[in-house]
């Protein structure tokens, strides 16, 4: 078997200067930073929140494979210390399933946008759901297509501006969580860049959970959607997260009147179903029996 | 969210990494008890430490990781 190198770090990286101990740099490949993301951008808060909520589970690197689509968000794995793939648009989930299969023992973790998970890569996310693969999938959604300067995604508000929306948005938004838990997936949460101590948690527990696990992370795109739609930066962003995001727990005494312009965050759901890479070696082991007694039907 | 709880009247050391902070402004408007300010250019600064309650929200929310609190 070939060994994969990783790339090593190069450069400086500014925090000699300071006198700081760098947090995380052991996970990324400093070489690359500062990253492309815009000020501002919730991205890196999101890679921040994985990549601490990885730390606090002592898993190691060399047996943690990334795997991104395209997007902005999609850069994410230029940033990290693993092995990575990098892979096509709306494409990562079906790269991912194929590493999962190949070497089960892998942690494999998906990270892309609501553009690559849930437009293109919509069946790839819903198949990947029903067949509970032990792959965990961070949604990173602004809103829109922040790469492509702004066309509108399949999670945009009704009525949100986009390049491709100059009247406002007539379509209703899949709820990519209740998508997801629908189609089989048995982990399933969301949270905010806002709330980046609870989101922190909340993709700690979708990574130790056997199955297929969906984080969605809102995150926030101040140079395309923020920016069109009233909401003028990065922290005006946030406190709009902050405004509309309401705990899965305090929702249940909420009267649901005061509820209609809320988003749900927290642990949503939550159960137990057989894995897909069980079931293929389980039903592999029995053929493979069947053959050394001589009755395997052709 | 968990509590803001001081930690025994110690306050952390606050290091900025210039080469990698954009100046999002994220630290200085969300810091809970406004420890950070900005320069004529829109670089956070360290203006009052002896506030600061060690939340770690700076740290968390910085989106480009250039933020680190210090201390035991
Ligand atoms: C097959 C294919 N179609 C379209 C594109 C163009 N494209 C690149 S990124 C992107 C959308 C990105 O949106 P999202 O996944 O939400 O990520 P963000 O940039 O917002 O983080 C599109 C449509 C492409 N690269 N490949
Ligand atoms: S365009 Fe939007 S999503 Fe892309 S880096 Fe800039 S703020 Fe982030
Ligand atoms: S930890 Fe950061 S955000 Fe919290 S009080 Fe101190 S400086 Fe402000």
């Amino acid at each position: 078997m070939p060994t994969l190198t990783r790339q090593v770090s190069r450069g400086e990286t500014g925090w000699e200067e300071t006198g700081g101990k760098p947090g995380l740099l052991g996970y990324l490949r400093t070489g690359m930073m500062p990253h492309l993301w815009c000020p501002g951008c919730g991205h890196g808060i999101i890679m921040g929140a994985f990549l601490r909520a990885f730390d606090r589970l002592g898993w190691d690197q060399d047996e943690t494979i990334i795997v991104s689509g395209i997007g902005c968000s999609s850069r994410v794995t230029g940033y990290l210390d693993f092995d990575t793939l990098h892979t096509t648009h709306g494409r990562a989930l079906a790269f991912a399933t194929g590493v999962k299969l190949a070497n089960p023992k892998l942690n494999v973790i998906v990270l892309a946008g609501d553009g690559d998970l849930a437009a293109i890569g919509g069946n790839h996310l819903i198949h990947a759901a029903r067949r509970n693969i032990n792959i965990t999938t961070i949604c990173f959604n602004n809103n829109i297509y922040g790469m492509t300067s702004g066309q509108f995604s399949p999670v945009s508000p009704t009525g949100s501006w986009a390049t491709t929306t100059p009247y406002g948005s007539i379509d209703r938004p899949f709820d990519l969580c209740e998508l997801v838990r629908a189609a089989g997936g048995t982990y399933v949460a969301r949270g905010t860049a806002y709330h980046v101590r609870s989101l922190t948690g909340l993709i700690e527990k979708a990574l130790k959970h056997k199955g297929f696990s969906f984080v969605e992370a809102l995150s926030q795109c101040p140079t395309y959607f923020g920016r069109r739609n009233q909401l003028h930066n990065a922290v005006d962003m946030l406190l709009w997260q902050k405004e509309h995001a309401v705990n899965v727990r305090a929702a249940t005494r909420m009267d649901p009147e005061d509820l209609r312009d809320k988003i749900l965050i927290g642990e949503l759901y939550r159960s137990e179903a057989p894995e897909y890479t069980e079931e293929y070696a389980r039903i592999r082991e029995q053929v493979r029996q069947k053959a050394r007694e001589g009755d395997l039907v052709q | 969210m968990a509590q803001v709880k001081k930690k025994q009247g110690k306050v952390p050391g606050i290091f900025i990494n210039r080469r990698w902070c954009k100046r999002c402004g994220i630290c200085v408007e969300l810091c809970p008890k406004k420890v950070f300010t900005t320069d004529t250019l829109g670089n956070p600064v360290v203006k009052r430490p002896e506030s600061c309650v060690w939340c770690e929200l700076c740290e968390l929310r910085c989106p480009d990781l250039a933020l680190k609190l210090e201390g035991e």
